[in-house]
């Protein structure tokens, strides 16, 4: 039983951990590319490495923190531009080939030597560490100092942390989970408005309750991957949601999937469909960008770190949470790096071990995830691919 | 009128014929993983040891002579300390020396020269870090740690004042190896395209399965180049068949849309890559761990291996090329890839086409492989990520879909990538490639030999 | 600011068939001729394909305010004719001559999107109702100059909270209008073909346009609907609205339309009132195929017999026609 608390315990680390949203982030990005646009934008990690990029530059040669930020997004904006000009036009498997080249020389010049002022700036292949741009965000930080463990009161203080307390904790917090996801899907509860978002509110609410009882993560209150970044991580996803939300109840979310269904028919209503795809490219791209300076913050920038496996991963977060839905992009996100942490730690313990099976050595268990990874995407494309909030109804595919 | 057994005419699909294709698959199946399990017995590993110095107090100079994918062994080392007295090392397999009592002062570190292989020699080091000997100047400053020394190989007959043309030369003959090894796997990516409209993003990784599998026949059991290069084009134009038969075949009954199978290619890639990576480790693997004997045309330098290399892929091509102008299969082939509901329609059996295609397609792939693994001495487990993109280029440089077009662009594409460091730094050199395939969608999206049909 | 909910425009509604018929008896009928009030004109408009000239109309004028019908055998270029006017093609043509207006303005070097806003929508042989849309948000998208879709605009309510109100008020009146309102929250994509042919319909006139142009509104509708189709294009008219429209059945076309347009391998062959034009010899020629393989030099091969028969066809559908008539 402590075999499976470890590992739980390394994936609520990982659940809460800043990486985790930042990814969310990017996936929310793509989520307007592909889930609501049809964009094939295999690119996405060049976005995310153009905000690190920007932002890491910027407060390693000593300028402020806002404009690091500012610069990040503006190079994500400028290379939307460059990038949708013009592929727009050309068909969808264009755009792929198109978006995931440029992502590629983005990354090649990123990690190049050849130009001495510019391996001064990016550091090439090694990149820049976090330590020289970390501080000023860092020192925003309103949180006492010290470290904080969520939560204190825990199922060590309920019946002596017994595994039936334990189990009891997880049949609850399972049954919660499951009613918010019938509820978000329509299928249970009120249909719609505000009794329906009290309610899933306080479903959520008292499900985190319940897994940071039963699996409690400490942690610093503001170091590398202390609480502050993990609060900050989360605000800024949760902002990123109610934007998404605005947006895809407004007439210009409305149009968005109407150019994903038939361009032909929004021109002849006389909508502009290209400015209405380079729109849904930018603020794609931006999201991209502020996943990608959330995702080096606590670690550093290092162009191979954002390639090409990154976008694959947003993908699979996104087609396995639900393409075109709201909350599709983060459920995705948590269940595929939680999900990654816990086939790395199920094979560790049980198939790595002398206690269990051994076939596998120690590096052998992440390259075995990442196996796993491959074939469940392969798995849900074709059994699912509406994943698990989305509409099979409303999903078009083709592009 | 007596019935012709027209193999390309649709027949209804024979149930005893179910049976047989189980048997053949099972047994295929086999066959491809056992050369992936002999990786998992591969040789010691080759864990870097450390040049530590004998104690804190003292430093230590250690260095690699050749590199990680070329080490020189029982190459002599001579170290000459600051007292003018001398010390002598012979590299190990990993081409590492190491001098592990070294307090701080001025050293100068040289080579044997009698002591390298036959064709090579060291770089001499730039003027400002010779030691009085010509040797390299190494300054030890720190102790408890080991200070680098960093001397380069370079094969024999390298003058420093090539002349521009001669260094075009070179890079041009380096750039239509590069061509030829891409074109073998790309022509397979685009007929692909073309009878089925799927870009098969894990098509990259049926090139790294060519070496990795060459690596385990020929390295590992020990096979000769020969058979084992036959054995390597059989069991990867298995793995398309196989393919096609379990997974596209079915998938295209199913009504799956283009779009969804690319991405199920994308989650073929990264389980591929993993794979590899988990049976045959994350360092570079080598086929033939002999070293390749170098010849000289004139200014171009070239290995043997390069040569042989060029000429199976320049046959293969040829007689690909011919198959697909002069044979009845090559026709209908390509009047599938042109056009796969107008080809159905003359009765030409599509399924079929597209299951050849595919077999022949993994195996060129992985013919290409091996060949590369023999041509830069090496493959990983994500060679397939670097070649990926320069195959997808050299497909639209040619236009999607045409196997000519494939070629073309495949030769494109390797000159530009081994002709762009003469005039920008090296590591621009795919982003070059890439670059100019972007501006080519620019003005000609149908690529150089395709038709302008509607791209947009 | 809001656009008034009228549903006519601002021309003379030709409601009464006598002002019609006098207003159009005084144009010739033939090909090319010159409209009193001509809404849209078009000059040298080629397409070729390959070594294939689809499309080759010298010149074109559509009356306003009026029901034009555009028919032809299959193959005579309508379609692309369609395309190429309303931005959805380019003519071959374009910089070396070609030209058209409408109402007024230039529509030579504009897009798809430019000649909807401009008041010419049309819809679609093979209708494009957006299938996994609702049929309500298949209307609110039918309606142009909407503020929340603007970018900037739209994550704030206020700025087009009003606007959506009003548009989706009329979207419901026009919903009434063609009797698909209980359908309003099902799926496009769940409609029969000719309840979806209804809704192209409906959501083209969200926008008020000046020009409706229909790519074979009757293909694939049953004969209760078209009825139903026939009287909404009608009504269509009789409120002020120019139509074009593409189509085989002859019993439609001579039912509804004031002036018919006859093409034929990409040319214009015929122009002229429903009536007099079925009979023009070219017009037969084209969907008999005389000229296919006739040498028309060669007095010998038109033989009396031949003429003898399609005289007789003509005159019993005259007969017919007299008879529905009275």
């Amino acid at each position: 039983m402590d075999d499976i608390q470890q590992i739980l315990q390394s994936m609520m680390r990982e659940a809460v951990s800043p990486t985790t949203a930042a990814v969310a982030l990017a996936v929310i990005g793509l989520n307007i590319h592909f889930g609501y646009t049809g964009l094939l934008n295999i690119g996405q990690s060049a976005f995310m490495l153009l905000g690190a990029y920007g932002f890491a530059i910027m407060v390693d040669q000593g300028h402020s923190m806002w404009l690091g930020i500012l610069v990040g997004l503006l190079l994500a904006f400028v290379f939307a531009l460059v990038l949708g000009v013009p592929t727009l036009k050309l068909r969808g498997d264009y755009l792929a080939i198109v978006t995931i080249s440029a992502a590629e020389i983005v990354r090649y010049v990123g990690r190049s030597v050849g130009y001495e002022w510019l391996f001064k700036l990016t550091g090439g292949a090694q990149g820049i560490p976090g330590s020289h741009y970390r501080g000023p965000f860092s020192d925003l930080s309103f949180f006492p100092g010290g470290d904080t463990v969520l939560l204190e009161f825990n199922y060590h203080d309920v019946g002596g942390g017994s595994t039936v307390v334990r189990l009891v904790g997880w049949v609850v917090v399972i049954g919660l989970i499951w009613a918010a996801v019938r509820i978000g899907r329509g299928r249970m509860g009120p249909a719609a408005g505000g009794a329906r978002a009290g309610i899933l509110a306080g479903l959520i609410v008292l499900t985190l309750f319940g897994l940071f009882f039963l699996v409690p993560v400490g942690a610093q209150n503001t170091g590398v991957n202390g609480w502050w970044y993990t609060f900050v991580a989360w605000v800024l996803v949760a902002l990123g949601l109610m934007i998404v939300l605005g947006l895809t109840r407004s007439p210009w979310g409305r149009a968005l999937r109407g150019v994903r269904e038939d361009e032909d028919a929004m021109r002849s209503l006389g909508k502009n469909v290209f400015a209405i795809k380079m729109q849904a490219l930018v603020i794609g791209g931006l999201f991209g960008a502020v996943g990608g300076m959330m995702y080096v913050l606590p670690a550093a920038v290092q162009p191979d770190a954002l390639g090409r496996n990154i976008t694959f991963f947003c993908y699979t977060s996104l087609l396995l949470g639900g393409a075109a839905t709201i909350w599709g992009p983060v459920l995705g996100s948590l269940i595929f790096w939680v999900g990654r942490i816990a086939i790395i730690g199920i094979s560790n313990t049980y198939l790595s071990s002398d206690n269990y099976i051994n076939i596998m050595n120690g590096q052998q268990t992440s390259q075995f995830a990442f196996i796993v990874i491959g074939v469940a995407l392969m798995l849900l494309v074709i059994f699912r691919p509406q994943g698990i909030l989305g509409d099979k109804r409303e999903l078009r595919f083709n592009v | 009128m007596s019935e012709e057994e027209d193999p390309l005419l649709s027949r209804t699909s024979d149930p005893e014929r179910g049976v047989v294709a189980r048997g053949l698959a099972f047994i295929g199946l086999a066959m491809l993983v056992a050369p992936l399990l002999l990786l998992t017995s591969s040789g010691p590993s080759q864990a870097a040891g450390l040049c530590l110095p004998l104690n804190p107090e003292t430093g230590a100079i250690g260095g690699t002579i050749g590199d990680r994918a070329n080490p020189i062994a029982d190459a002599d080392v001579t170290l000459t300390k600051p007292d003018g007295t001398t010390d002598d090392e012979t590299t190990g397999e990993d081409g590492k020396f190491c001098f592990n009592d070294t307090p701080p002062g001025d050293y100068s570190v040289s080579v044997d020269p009698d002591s390298l292989p036959k064709d090579f020699e060291i770089v001499p080091p730039p003027k400002a870090l010779q030691g009085p000997d010509g040797g390299l100047k190494v300054t030890v400053k720190v102790t408890g740690q080991p200070t680098g020394a960093t001397l380069t190989v370079r094969p024999k007959g390298f003058s420093n004042s090539t002349s521009n043309w001669d260094e075009f030369l070179q890079s041009a003959v380096s750039g239509i190896r590069l061509g030829l090894l891409l074109a073998l796997a790309s022509v397979g990516l685009s007929l692909i395209y073309g009878t089925t409209g799927l870009s098969n993003f894990a098509h990259a990784e049926q090139v790294t399965l060519g070496g990795m599998v060459g690596y385990g026949l020929i390295n590992v059991a020990g096979l000769p180049l020969f058979v084992g290069g036959l054995l390597v084009v059989v069991i990867c134009g298995f793995t398309g068949w196989f393919q096609d038969r379990v997974l596209w075949q079915p998938l295209r009954r199913r009504g799956l849309g283009l779009t969804q199978l690319m991405i199920v290619t994308i989650g073929l890639s990264l389980a591929m890559q993993y794979s590899f990576q988990f049976f045959a480790g994350a360092d570079t693997k080598r086929v033939i761990v002999a070293r390749a004997t170098v010849r000289h045309f004139g200014p171009v330098t070239i290995t043997d291996r390069s040569l042989v290399s060029m000429a199976i892929s320049a046959v293969v091509l040829g007689l690909v090329g011919f198959a697909l102008l002069r044979t009845r299969v090559g026709r209908a082939t390509r009047a599938v890839s042109d056009n796969p509901a107008l080809a159905q329609a003359s009765g030409i059996d599509t399924d079929k086409v597209i299951r050849l295609v595919w077999t022949v397609a993994m195996g060129l792939a992985g013919l290409s492989g091996l060949l590369y693994a023999l041509v830069v001495n090496g493959i990983k487990w994500d060679t397939g990520l670097q070649i990926l993109l320069l195959l997808f280029a050299a497909v639209t440089l040619g236009g999607l879909g045409t196997a000519f077009g494939a070629l073309l662009g495949s030769l494109v594409i390797g000159l530009v990538v081994e002709l762009s460091p003469l005039v920008i730094p090296g590591d621009f050199k795919y982003a070059a490639a890439l670059l100019i395939l972007i501006l080519l969608l620019l003005v000609r999206p149908q690529g150089l030999l395709g038709r302008a049909q509607r791209v947009g | 600011m809001s656009e008034p909910m009228a549903t006519t425009t601002t021309t003379r509604g030709l409601g009464d068939p006598a002002t019609r018929l006098a207003l159009m008896s005084g144009v010739s009928p033939e090909p090319g001729a010159s409209k009193p009030d001509s809404i849209l004109t078009v000059d040298k408009i080629v397409r070729q394909f390959g070594g294939i000239t689809a499309v080759d109309v010298d010149h074109l004028e559509v009356q306003r305010g009026i029901i034009t019908a555009l028919i032809g055998p299959n193959g005579a270029g309508k379609t692309t004719f369609f395309n190429l006017i309303t931005g959805f093609d380019r003519p071959t043509s374009a910089g070396q001559g070609a030209h058209w207006t409408f109402d007024g303005s230039s529509l030579d070097r504009t897009s798809a999107s430019r000649v909807a806003k401009s008041g010419m929508v049309r819809t679609f042989q093979l209708t494009k109702a957006l299938s996994r849309m609702t049929v309500m948000d298949n209307m609110m998208l039918g309606a142009q100059n909407q503020a929340g879709e603007n970018l900037a605009k739209s994550l704030f309510k206020p700025f087009w909270g009003a606007q959506e109100k009003e548009i989706e008020a009329k979207a419901v009146e026009l919903l009434e209008r063609f009797k698909l309102l209980d359908k309003r929250t099902d799926y496009a994509g769940s409609l029969s073909g000719g309840q979806r042919k209804l809704l192209e319909m409906a959501r083209a006139l969200m926008s008020d346009p000046k020009m409706i142009m229909l790519d074979e509104p009757m293909a694939g509708v049953n004969p209760a609907l078209t009825q139903s189709l026939l009287g909404h294009v009608q009504s269509l008219r009789d409120e002020g609205m120019t139509v074009l429209f593409v189509e085989h059945d002859m019993h439609v076309v001579r039912h509804i339309s004031d002036w018919v347009v006859v093409m034929a391998e990409g040319r214009l062959v015929a122009e002229g009132p429903a009536d007099t034009v079925m009979s023009n010899q070219a017009v037969i020629d084209a969907y008999l195929g005389a000229h296919h393989d006739t040498d028309l030099g060669d007095d010998a091969l038109l033989s009396d017999a031949a003429f003898e028969q399609i005289e007789k066809e003509v005159a019993e559908e005259d007969a017919e026609r007299e008879e529905e008539q009275s």
